[in-house]
């Protein structure tokens, strides 16, 4: 007697074009409310193809000023290393062609190029989320290679590893060198761990993250970036980095002493934020501090400089009045002010 | 205990919990944190003529430029900030409650507003636009999964407090994700999309995130303010 005879009529279920299950009807019924649940309440464990191109949904730091630390979560030794920070630093002879750290993913204004890594099996090993011009493509193992030793050394790359939680891709960054979080000198230390799930929505995708660092931060930090889809092709490497002369001298390290960055003021100056604000700190993420600006806030009469508009987003789409698509942010922001207004940061 | 007993009730609506068969958890009382380069958009009122990152057309830029919050108070118009196409940037605390298998309710302390995501074949009722809109919600199989929510039939506001406007035809797509991390902290990111061809070149995109609560701390409801 066959087990069609004990439970009554064989399905036949197609899985996809290649395969296709036999299942008595009894047994289906029986196992509703458990497919139900499995379908609901735990979604499947696949994974979700990310590789392709991803245009940036926002311009991103361009526009950055100097000790803008509004938002991050500082201890007292992440603030006053930030305000020791001088933008000459990256003109220094052996910093010239120094790159930033996976942080940047977050804070640079460009897209995305995403690159799956398959084994000789088919069975993806990595994927890759590919480099720009100031930092280094992002492998993210998930072949379940173990954690790197604690003692291993650290690069501005570091070492990543990923898991699928459900459809999420979740990534885990650590080894990374002492970076910025932001390109203006607000810094992290070579003991942080970045966290990013990655969240597929149509044409979009939005990268979530948490920064934990234990020495400069008070409380984890949290970024998220969103990317279009695009048929264009981001790509974001540039020739080789060739050492100049950038003005600052070999032996020589651009910072200021404590109390005195002359630039503490400039969120003030261009936008009326006061101080307490631009030097961070946990309270500075949460709602409840607008109370505290509310009282001494000004609102600018106009915005004056970087006011876009008509721009769009880098790296695709028409040309605006919004930063290039492909080349590196900043403006007149190293090594001091520009000819107007208050300097920006970076390169 | 009995008094214990009464407090707790009055405090915890009911319908506090997901349901069960409920895909993800929202419920509860979560907080904005605001951590990124847009905070001096969202923080503090952005000056007039601060349209960075948002590519507006002509009609756009025209009644961005005529921007008056003193005329927006007068008129009546002081919510515009808070339309659902921009008061998810607007810093505050959301409550989120599920009053049956059909609703999901977020109640927003930053202008006492509420928003109702109907799940189903729920039909929106008509009638004139209002700050909300009609929000239609679903379980999204596609992608990564979560929360889709499409709102339409929304009143003229405001994508920036500055004055960056949408029109009544804009469409705002929403996606809510659950982060749960190793320690137990949850968090929700809402990537929003909106679409508006009067007003936007190209739909106007980004993400928030907001931390879980355990209780209702901090929960401050305030009036719409154009000035603040």
């Amino acid at each position: 007697m066959g087990p069609d005879r004990v439970l009554g009529e064989v399905v036949v279920m197609r899985i996809n074009k290649h395969m296709k299950i036999h299942l008595p009807r009894m047994l289906i019924a029986a196992c509703a409310p458990l497919l139900a649940q499995l379908f609901l309440v735990q979604p499947l464990r696949a994974e979700v193809d990310l590789s392709g191109s991803w245009a940036s949904t926002t311009m991103g730091d361009d526009i950055l000023l100097l000790t803008d630390f509004t938002g991050i979560p500082y201890n007292e030794a992440g603030r006053e290393k930030g305000l020791s920070y001088s933008q000459s630093q990256i003109s220094m002879p052996e910093r010239v062609c120094s790159l930033y750290t996976q942080t940047q993913l977050f804070g640079g204004p460009f897209g995305l190029r995403i690159l799956k890594q398959a084994g000789s099996d088919g069975k993806t090993v990595a994927w890759i989320l590919a480099g720009w011009e100031d930092r280094a493509p992002m492998t993210i193992w998930v072949d379940g290679r173990p954690q790197v030793s604690q003692y291993a050394p650290h690069d501005k790359t570091g070492f990543t590893t990923g898991t699928w939680e459900g459809n999420t891709l979740v990534s885990t960054t650590t080894h990374m060198k002492t970076g910025f979080i932001r390109r203006n000198g607000a810094p992290h230390s070579d003991q942080a761990t970045m966290t990013i799930h990655y969240y597929l929505h149509g044409d979009l995708l939005t990268l979530a993250a948490m920064l934990e660092d234990p020495v400069y931060l008070s409380e984890p930090l949290y970024w998220s970036r969103s990317f279009r889809k695009t048929r264009g092709n981001i790509d974001l490497l540039d020739g080789p980095c060739v050492q100049g002369d950038e003005g600052v001298a070999e032996g020589v390290v651009p910072h200021y002493l404590p109390g005195k960055n002359p630039f503490m003021d400039e969120m003030n100056k261009g936008y009326h934020i006061p101080v307490i604000a631009s030097v961070g700190g946990a309270e500075t993420m949460y709602p409840e501090f607008r109370k505290k600006m509310k009282a001494d806030f000004v609102i600018l009469d106009k915005c004056t400089r970087n006011c876009g508009g008509r721009g769009g987003p880098p790296g695709d789409g028409p040309p605006g009045d919004g930063p290039p698509g492909g080349g590196r942010g900043g403006g007149p922001g190293r090594g001091g002010p520009g000819a107007s207004g208050p300097p920006a940061a970076g390169r | 205990m009995a008094a214990l007993a009464g407090l707790l009730a009055f405090h915890v609506p009911v319908f506090a919990q997901a349901k069960p068969g409920t895909p993800i958890d929202f419920t509860g009382y979560w907080v904005s944190v605001v951590t990124t380069m847009d905070w001096r958009f969202r923080m503090v009122l952005p000056p007039k003529g601060d349209y960075f990152s948002v590519r507006m057309t002509p009609a756009a830029m025209k009644i961005a430029n005529e921007w008056d919050p003193a005329k927006d108070e007068a008129a009546g118009e002081q919510c515009r900030s808070f339309g659902a196409a921009g008061i998810m940037r607007v810093p505050g605390r959301l409550h989120i409650t599920q009053p049956d298998d059909k609703t999901l309710r977020m109640d927003l302390d930053a202008g006492t507003q509420t928003r109702i995501f109907h799940f189903g074949d729920w039909k929106a009722p008509g009638g004139a636009p209002t700050w909300q809109g009609d929000s239609v919600a679903s379980w999204d199989t596609s992608g990564t999964g979560g929360l889709k929510v499409v709102t339409r039939h929304m009143r003229s506001g405001y994508l920036r407090r500055n004055g960056v406007p949408y029109s009544e035809n804009a469409v705002l797509t929403e996606y809510y994700d659950l982060v749960k991390e190793k320690d137990g902290a949850q968090r929700i990111v809402v990537t929003s999309n909106v679409d508006d061809p009067a007003y936007l070149q190209a739909p106007f995109a980004g993400s928030f995130q907001f931390k879980k609560q355990a209780d209702a701390t901090g929960w401050d409801p305030t009036a719409c303010s154009a000035r603040w």
